[in-house]
């Protein structure tokens, strides 16, 4: 009955007093984008941790299914399990992309290094497919063998996506994927990462606390306070009509989003 | 009422109003009991004064505002999906497969060429790669749009350019419904020319309009009614 690809069921996380998620709930379907948006401290990270099962709820649960339409619990999954999942099925892009990246690799093995955690040992193969992924995120193929240490930072952002891209997941969660980068590097990075999304079907979870790149990469969007969602649904919607007191601060504060 | 075989859109009974609440919560009628349809094919034409709530009541259609009340039943040929009362996701679908839109100004990712941005929405709407291309290639050429110009982001282009990039990328996907908010505002008498040219295919291939159009001109020629929207006007609670 429940077809999604990624489901929350009342998640409620506690630091300490601070009650940082409070029972919130939806779900994702394939090939799907979506945006949470807050101001700081709004429990957006916290809230994408514990669906990427990087943190553990203090209640509720999680839940994915497969490749093999099997839905499974996150909390029931084996330590193994979990990692098999983050390399092969999911992605996560960070904002800071040197928690990603290894920076002592070459680009070329940095994007290498996750098909061969997914058994591929062919080397002629790893190194095509990266040259492959350095041209699809529009680095020129002879920065292969160079450190990301030499590299822009949207550079390596780019360098992040293809990292995690490489093994076609099917969910890829993103934090604040422009945040930090000059505003004439974010466009071309938000229209490649949406060019990606369309062409390879991703699901998308995306935190991000600028509403314009909600606008632009997000189908559908969940707008938080003190950790709690107050509005969601369709993207353009919420944004254009919102109706929550918050969303309509959140909105009017900004500058032409 | 029952929507009948023929009817592509039936809006019935729908009321909207915005509730301010920076503004110490002040409700801020916009349209009421507004009841309408439109046939495959057609071209119906909101009328009436500024601020009447025209495009309030196309932005309701295509979701992107909410509905207060009422039904917006749209047809996808076999059955009907009511927008009004529709999930995100719904109506995600009904955009790329259903209908389109075309906004007043364009919107766009800076740094995208004009080429791009309408093969994209031919794209969105289930074209392969080449094909998306090949369509977006030919409105932008009716449009009269210079092929140098192609290869360029949009931003640096005339409001008339620029608003040709949008009505392109409006019928890119070829959907059975169009909803237009004064494309041709800002064109010349050749451009106008070539949208009114435009609207006609599509009509011909069945697609229906529901449109907003200032020029006479334009209006008399593709209208085969003009609603006037201030019927519709909210009556103040004494």
């Amino acid at each position: 009955m429940n077809s999604s690809l990624l489901s929350a069921e009342g998640l409620s996380k506690r630091y300490g007093a601070v009650e940082a998620c409070k029972n919130i709930s939806f779900e994702i379907q394939e090939g799907e984008a979506l945006a949470i948006v807050g101001e700081s401290g709004s429990g957006k990270t916290t809230l994408l941790h514990l669906i990427a099962g990087l943190m553990a709820p203090h209640s509720g649960r999680v839940s994915y299914r497969g490749r093999d339409g099997v839905r499974r619990d996150l909390a029931e999954m084996s330590e193994a399990q979990r990692r098999a999942l983050m390399r092969a099925d999911w992605g996560f892009v960070h904002q800071d992309s040197t928690k990603d990246l290894r920076m002592n690799v070459s680009a070329g093995g940095n994007i290498g290094e996750r098909l061969m955690a997914l058994g591929e040992r062919h080397y002629g193969r790893i190194r095509a497919s990266a040259a492959e992924w350095l041209a699809r995120v529009e680095i020129a193929e002879d920065r292969l063998d160079d450190s990301p240490l030499t590299y822009s930072g949207g550079m390596r952002q780019r360098l992040q996506i293809a990292r995690n891209l490489v093994t076609s997941p099917r969910l890829v969660f993103m934090d604040e994927p422009t945040g930090g980068l000059d505003v004439s590097v974010q466009a071309r990075l938000l229209d490649l990462i949406r060019g990606l999304i369309a062409e390879m079907g991703l699901a998308v979870v995306l935190v991000t606390h600028d509403l314009a790149v909600a606008r632009l990469l997000s189908n559908r969007i969940l707008v938080m306070k003190q950790g709690e969602v107050i509005e969601s649904g369709l993207t353009d919607r919420v944004l254009d009509d919102p109706q929550a007191p918050y969303t309509q601060l959140l909105v009017s504060s900004v500058l032409a989003a | 009422m029952i929507p009948s075989a023929s009817d592509l859109l039936v809006v019935e009974d729908l009321s909207k109003s915005f509730t301010l609440h920076l503004h110490g919560g002040k409700r801020l009628p916009v349209v009421a009991k507004v009841s309408f349809a439109v046939k495959r094919g057609e071209c119906v034409v909101l009328g009436g004064p500024s601020g009447v709530g025209k495009s309030s009541i196309l932005k309701i259609v295509f979701g992107n505002y909410l509905a207060g009340a009422g039904h917006i039943y749209l047809s996808d040929g076999e059955r009907f999906l009511d927008i009004a009362n529709a999930t995100p996701r719904e109506v995600v679908s009904a955009r790329r497969r259903l209908m389109g839109y075309v906004s007043q100004f364009l919107r766009v990712i800076p740094r995208v060429s004009a080429l791009d941005i309408v093969a994209a929405a031919a794209r969105d709407a289930g074209l392969a790669p080449g094909a998306a291309k090949n369509r977006a290639e030919n409105l932008l050429a009716r449009l009269n749009l210079p092929e140098r110009l192609w290869t360029l982001p949009p931003a640096t282009f005339s409001g008339g350019e620029q608003q040709r990039v949008n009505i392109a990328r409006g019928f890119a996907g070829e959907h059975r419904l169009l909803i237009l908010d004064e494309p041709t505002a800002s064109l010349d008498a050749a451009n106008r020319e070539a949208v009114v040219g435009l609207i006609a295919e599509r009509r011909a291939a069945g697609a229906g309009f529901l449109a907003i159009f200032h020029d006479e001109d334009v209006r008399a020629r593709v209208a085969d009614r003009v609603l006037d929207v201030s019927a519709f006007a909210p009556r103040e609670a004494a």
